[in-house]
């Protein structure tokens, strides 16, 4: 069991309204799961996965990590899970434009702390893996949208996390493009890698072995696909 | 590690935007380079001035109507003082602690002249041949005057070096006469060149015997009083003990010229010290005033640095969320803009104290002001402005620590 949500709440805040995003969410994730978490926008499905990839905590509930409970951890605690445990795909990609895509996918090993040698070679290595060896100087401008994305994927992967989170990550692209990302996630799937990924396209979700559909921040379909 | 990766990322960000950094940074730069030029000079003026001060003979005591000092002082009363008299003199030449006393009475005369040539301004000092002593003289050539020329109010002269060069460029001064309140003297000897005392020329000068001057010159009038009369020079035996003797000396003259216990003294004694703390005075002033200014430019430098680091925090709002989803800790984001902010005024001060240097040396070669770089000097313009850059970084660097990633990352 990598990750056991048990009640969890979620309240936004904004000025004198409450908007609740999250009304209990039972949940758990075993390691090697490929998941697909669809939903109307506004569902909650995001922050779902923010809370899943420590981004965000909860308002009430307990979340489990491995058997710990993260739930109440402090800033520099998240961090370092969110820096070992996580890699995180956008799907407006995020890279940073002034850094190349080296820079980008180097970006995590920074925070870890690595060595200049070791972070080069990690970096290459998952570049390599992506099919973006050749374009490793280029910044993101000079990259088209699938190249972006794949120097995303990279960027999440980087770090071997144990679990990759991706939030529409085919959003952006067109459908050659983006079918050619999701190809890379189910490469990821078979190599063992644990993988959420948040969409409302039925085809990305087809992809996925076990599905969730949310609605309102209610868990109201949870079935294997696969 | 994390630290020295961090601090290229800030260097990083100041290579894009070279001009914006540049301008921020202009406030610190300008800043730095006024207090590093005046603190230059200042060091420069404090060493010639302490030079000149030196030269004046470490141990020499001044004697004179009038206290030197930077204070109100009452003419009215200066000038009903009594008069040194030589045999003030004699009496404190009998002291065991005094080794060589000499008098000394000084008037300026207008215009001197030898054949076509022509001098200005020129210091006439009566005095006698201990002169040479107290007022560390060397002759170049000839003699100084003596005891002899004193006693029998010869008219001979021995003339400074800027006498020589100005009237007789090209012929031998030894023996020629010249013409000095109406009265010709006969050069018995030459100076060596001692240069200018705080911007006044010392080698416009003419010695003659003291007996002589009384008889040449009329006593001086007015407020020439206070500082034209006879006043003495004092080289003390041993100048360990400065202190123990001005104080036999203030006894013997108080004494002497029957002052109550009560009284204040009616002269002054004066040494080295004394224009030392008067320079100190003066400098004390134009430093608080210097600290003031520059306190001011730099933390209008560093409100400028404020605030274009609060620009680059809302710019760069996904950036942060970004950098926290894949790690970066709130103390990671604090340090990355904190040592943004300390960059730019680091670079500003090293910017400012080239300048500031360069434009002393400047004003050190067109002026005869001097300058001087000591190491604090240096050290106070790197740190300072790194001190400004933590002060003012701080803020917009909690800002940025605080967003929250996910608000962050939605910003657009």
């Amino acid at each position: 069991m990598l990750c056991q949500l048990i009640n969890i709440k979620k309240v936004y805040f904004t000025g004198k309204v409450s908007f609740p995003a999250l009304n209990g969410i039972n949940l758990t994730i075993e390691k090697g799961e490929y998941t697909a978490i669809m939903g109307p926008s506004g569902s909650g499905k995001s922050t779902l996965l923010n809370i899943i990839g420590f981004l965000d905590t909860p308002t009430e509930g307990k979340y489990f990590y491995q058997g710990k409970e993260v739930s109440n951890l402090s800033d520099y605690e998240l961090a370092r899970l969110r820096n070992k445990e996580v890699g995180f795909v956008f799907q407006n990609f995020n890279l940073l434009p002034r850094l190349t895509a080296f820079n980008n996918v180097e970006l995590p090993l920074i925070y870890s702390g690595l060595g200049v040698k070791e972070r080069k070679r990690l970096v290459m290595e998952i570049l390599e893996k992506v099919g973006l060896k050749e374009r490793a100087n280029h910044r993101p401008n000079e990259l088209s949208g699938g190249e972006m994305q794949r120097v995303a994927i990279a960027r999440a992967l980087v770090n071997n996390p144990s679990l990759i989170l991706a939030d529409e990550p085919t959003g952006n692209l067109d459908s050659k493009t983006g079918s050619e990302i999701m190809e890379i996630f189910d490469q990821l799937a078979k190599e063992g890698r644990t993988i959420i990924i948040v969409t409302h396209d039925p085809n990305v979700a087809s992809h996925a072995k076990r599905l969730i559909r949310i609605t309102d921040g209610m868990i109201i379909e949870d079935k294997i696909i696969k | 590690m994390k630290f020295i990766e961090i601090l290229k990322l800030s260097i990083f960000t100041f290579k894009t935007h070279r001009l914006r950094s540049f301008l921020t940074t202009l406030g610190i730069i300008i800043g730095v380079m006024t207090i590093i030029a005046i603190l230059s000079l200042i060091q420069g003026l404090n060493r010639t001035v302490e030079k000149q001060i030196s030269s004046l003979g470490s141990n020499v005591i001044f004697v004179q109507k009038i206290s030197w000092g930077m204070g109100r002082i009452d003419f009215e009363e200066v000038a009903k003082r009594k008069d040194l008299t030589i045999e003030d003199g004699e009496a404190l030449k009998r002291l065991p602690s005094v080794d060589k006393l000499s008098y000394t009475k000084s008037t300026n005369i207008g215009t001197i002249t030898y054949g076509i040539y022509k001098v200005r301004n020129i210091e006439v000092i009566g005095s006698d041949e201990n002169l040479q002593y107290t007022s560390n003289y060397v002759i170049s050539s000839g003699r100084f005057i003596n005891e002899d020329d004193f006693k029998r109010r010869r008219k001979v002269c021995v003339v400074g070096s800027y006498i020589v060069e100005n009237l007789f460029p090209d012929t031998d001064p030894l023996f020629k006469t010249i013409n000095l309140g109406g009265k010709k003297f006969t050069i018995v000897g030459v100076l060596e060149p001692k240069g200018s005392f705080m911007g006044q020329p010392q080698d416009n000068i003419i010695i003659i015997p003291l007996t002589t001057f009384d008889e040449v010159f009329p006593k001086p009038t007015g407020f020439q009083r206070l500082w034209r009369g006879l006043s003495f020079q004092i080289l003390p035996k041993d100048g360990k003990n400065l202190e123990r003797t001005i104080d036999e000396i203030r006894e013997v003259l108080r004494r002497r010229r029957r002052l109550g216990f009560d009284k204040p003294d009616d002269f002054g004694i004066n040494t080295q010290q004394t224009l030392r703390e008067i320079y100190k005075n003066i400098t004390n002033v134009a430093f608080i005033v210097m600290i003031a200014v520059a306190a001011i430019s730099l933390i209008v430098g560093g409100i400028g640095i404020m605030n274009i680091m609060l620009v680059a925090v809302t710019e760069r709002t996904k950036e942060i969320g970004l950098r926290k989803a894949v790690g970066a800790s709130n103390r990671d984001i604090l340090l990355q803009f904190l040592l943004e902010a300390c960059f730019l005024s680091f670079l500003g001060g090293v910017i400012g104290l080239i300048l500031g240097i360069g434009s002393a040396k400047i004003i050190a070669a067109l002026t005869p002001l001097e300058s001087a770089v000591p190491l604090w000097v240096i050290i106070i313009g790197v740190l300072f402005p790194i001190c400004v850059g933590i002060f003012f970084g701080i803020y917009p660097a909690t800002r940025a620590a605080k967003l929250n990633p996910i608000e962050a990352l939605r910003y657009e």
